[in-house]
């Protein structure tokens, strides 16, 4: 039996900035049986200019990904942002379509699609978990990454206080309002250091590049790992997390 | 339109300066995210208690949303229900025309002072300061709004207008503007210097102006939920009484006022029931004001209906739950928005009641936001707050033009993502700014990118994409 096939929608933030993040949501899911193809039709989802007041722009990319992700079985995105953008805003700019209904967020594909908890990964390390705005109110995933970070051997998971308040980031927020979102960035950093966590995750890159950035700035040493990282990572091939 | 827009604070800087003085101000923060998150905790704990919340929320929505669709209805049977009860009915289409009704209404009473129960409507308008030119001095009745009023400022929140102040703060105004000074800065002390100060006024004032929370249409009653009694004072005491009132605030029966007012406590002061609601129907011999005047406000309502989208701002009850959790507002606080309505309603309401994006402080306030969402999700009438601001923020980009550096450069990124190609090479030639970088992180990039590099390391683009990658490796 062979399972699903998967499109993997990459987002242009982490097809070019972060490759290593859809390398590891193409070893976990082929892990559990998917077969995953990456359409190269595939760009952005348009989510930059529809929320800086660019709808039109965006239009043309939403009829793009409906024409690039058609035919697949399900498509999967390791954001919940562009997730989100995806199935709550695309239908809006352009009617829906097969591959918008077909579109998971990594970890609800695994808990949802898939039913499973346990990947079998392993991550030894203190973990905590930032659960980013569009994950959490556009999709509500709910607590479904927490369930995966349990699972997962050898990590522990501490928790975050303050752990729903958005990081700030907000795309162009993060520059036109460029002081308002860093004094939200410092309450997170604060609050990821409190918890004296080694790593901190979340379901999305841009949230993880903003708040990394920040404490890259601080020289925190603490690094920032996307979930599928985690999730991809296994005692006999431990996934190479922060080698940039 | 001389004298337009007076729903924001003529002169006001946009948004991040206004932001940039406010996040350098630490005892204000300090003051807003100790009440923020008090009362944030506080209205979690009372909506957890009703099983029903969100299907309360859902038929508060619904009420609303049909009341929106048929309002020159409801408003006409709310006239002929005030009129038929010994109310007077005043339209006004704008704030100079709902300043001049009120001051005329003054004067007419021989009246120099009024007392006033806290009203946005009146804030909104500019009331005070017109009555003041027209030699009628207004006693706002309510704490917040009297410490706001004697501190000689502006106010920052809508339920609790001097958030941004503590009690050392508070007593220094009061020992300034008082007969008598408070004892301490006690809050027993403060409530108690301000109750006799306003006493005097309650028990003198001729007229008194309040707003209203809801306006029920069968019956022409006016509704004000209050905490401190004030209000009830207002209603009661004074001959004439003059409501100021948001055309979108009728209701149309005593039914649906039971939803409201399980919704409203419980969202605004984390109550499960507020201490005063006071209702009153045209008037009574012998009970409470001999004269009672209704003025119904359109002030860029009506325009604001018209819009599909933003309607919906429309619904809002003013109960400040999306004050409370809104990560922005908790940082700057409410007086850059520069505008009697702060925060994310204040983002959505104010550029749509001042009817102008090409203003640029108005322009500003859609973007003051990282569309988090919490704001949505707290909203007792369901009020999507970041769909509007999207929606308006388009309207903000159009108004400016095509020609802008930002209108440019999204020109650009959206032709670079129509085309797979040319998407790629555009990977391909980003990958060079490794050489602007050190251990794979960047500290300084050039304008507007250096916005983001003033605190925050950025990545560098990695030799391989993932899309070369995958060719190399898949193809
Ligand atoms: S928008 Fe909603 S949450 Fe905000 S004040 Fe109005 S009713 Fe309350």
């Amino acid at each position: 039996m062979t399972g699903p096939r998967v499109a993997l929608f990459a987002t242009c933030l982490t097809d070019t900035l972060y490759p290593e993040t859809a390398r590891a949501v193409l070893t976990l899911l082929e892990r559990l049986g998917c077969t995953v193809e990456f359409p190269l039709a595939q760009t952005c989802c348009g989510q930059m200019h529809f929320n800086t007041g660019y709808a039109g722009h965006a239009r043309p990319l939403a009829r793009d990904y409906a024409a690039a992700f058609d035919g697949y079985d399900y498509v999967v995105t390791p954001s919940g942002s562009c997730g989100g953008m995806v199935r709550e805003i695309h239908p809006g700019l352009c009617g829906t379509s097969p591959a918008v209904e077909r579109t998971y967020e990594l970890s609800e594909f695994l808990v949802d699609v898939l039913g499973t908890i346990d990947v079998g990964a392993y991550f030894p390390h203190r973990v905590t978990y930032h659960p980013t705005c569009h994950s959490l109110r556009m999709l509500g995933v709910g607590d479904k990454p927490l369930r995966l970070l349990r699972a997962v051997e050898g990590l522990e998971l501490t928790e975050l206080p303050l752990a729903e308040q958005c990081c700030g980031f907000g795309g162009t927020f993060a520059i036109k309002n460029a002081e308002t979102s860093t004094a939200m960035l410092a309450d997170k950093m604060n609050a990821v250091q409190d918890t004296g966590a080694q790593v901190l995750t979340a379901g999305d890159n841009s949230c993880l590049m903003h708040i990394g950035g920040g404490l890259s700035r601080l020289r925190a040493g603490i690094r920032t790992v996307h979930l599928a990282e985690i999730l991809a990572s296994t005692e006999e091939e431990p996934w190479p997390v922060g080698t940039r | 339109m001389a004298g337009r827009n007076p729903v924001t604070w003529l002169g006001s800087p946009t948004f991040p300066k206004a932001a940039h003085i406010a996040l350098g101000d630490t005892q204000l923060r300090s003051n807003l995210r100790k009440a923020t998150t008090t009362i944030r905790t506080k209205r979690a704990g009372v909506v957890a208690e009703l099983d029903d919340w969100e299907r309360l929320r859902r038929a508060g929505e619904a009420i609303k949303d049909s009341v929106l669709a048929d309002l020159d209805t409801y408003l006409s049977r709310l006239e002929e229900s005030v009129t038929a009860r010994g109310g007077v009915v005043h339209w006004a289409r704008d704030a100079d025309e709902a300043n001049r009704i009120v001051l005329d209404l003054v004067r007419a009473q021989g009246a120099e002072e009024v007392v006033k129960v806290k009203s946005m409507a009146t804030a909104e308008l500019g009331l005070n300061e017109a009555l003041e030119e027209g030699g009628v001095h207004a006693v706002e009745t309510d704490l917040a709004e009297l410490i706001v009023q004697l501190g000689h400022d502006r106010p920052s929140h809508i339920l609790v207008p001097a958030i941004h102040r503590n009690r050392a703060e508070i007593k220094n105004i009061f020992d300034r503007e008082m007969p008598e000074r408070p004892a301490s800065d006690e809050p027993r002390d403060l409530a108690e210097a301000a109750r006799r100060h306003l006493r005097r006024k309650f028990l003198s004032a001729k007229v008194a102006i309040s707003g209203a929370n809801f306006a029920v249409a069968d019956t022409g009653s006016i509704v004000v939920v209050e905490s401190e009694g004030n209000g009830r004072m207002c209603v009661t005491l004074p001959e004439t009484l003059i409501t100021v009132m948001g055309i979108e605030k009728v209701v149309p029966s005593w039914q649906d006022l039971e939803v409201f007012l399980q919704l409203l406590p419980r969202s605004s002061t984390a109550e499960r029931m507020n201490p005063y609601t006071s209702v009153w129907s045209g008037v009574t011999p012998g009970d409470g004001p001999s004269t009672f005047h209704l003025v119904l406000l359109d002030n860029g309502r009506t325009a604001t209906l018209a819009d599909r989208v933003g309607r919906q701002a429309l619904r809002c009850i003013r109960c400040s739950a999306c004050l409370n959790v809104c990560p922005v507002y908790e940082r700057t606080g409410g007086q850059a928005y520069g505008s009697v309505y702060p925060g994310p309603i204040g983002a959505i309401l104010a550029p749509q009641l001042s009817g102008d994006l090409h203003d640029e402080q108005v322009a500003s306030l859609p973007f003051a936001s990282s569309l988090c969402g919490a704001c949505y999700e707290v909203c007792p009438v369901r009020i999507n707050i970041p769909e509007v601001l999207t929606h308006l923020r388009e309207q903000a980009v159009k108004a400016k033009g095509k020609r802008t550096p930002e209108a440019i450069a999204m020109s650009a990124a959206a032709w670079v993502f129509a085309d797979p190609k040319r998407y790629e090479a555009m990977q391909r030639a980003g990958s060079l700014s490794r050489l602007l970088a050190r251990d794979g992180r960047i500290s300084r990039l050039p304008w507007p990118g250096s916005k983001w590099t003033a605190t925050r390391d950025a990545p560098s683009i990695p030799e391989e994409s993932f899309r070369a990658w995958w060719r190399r490796n898949r193809e």
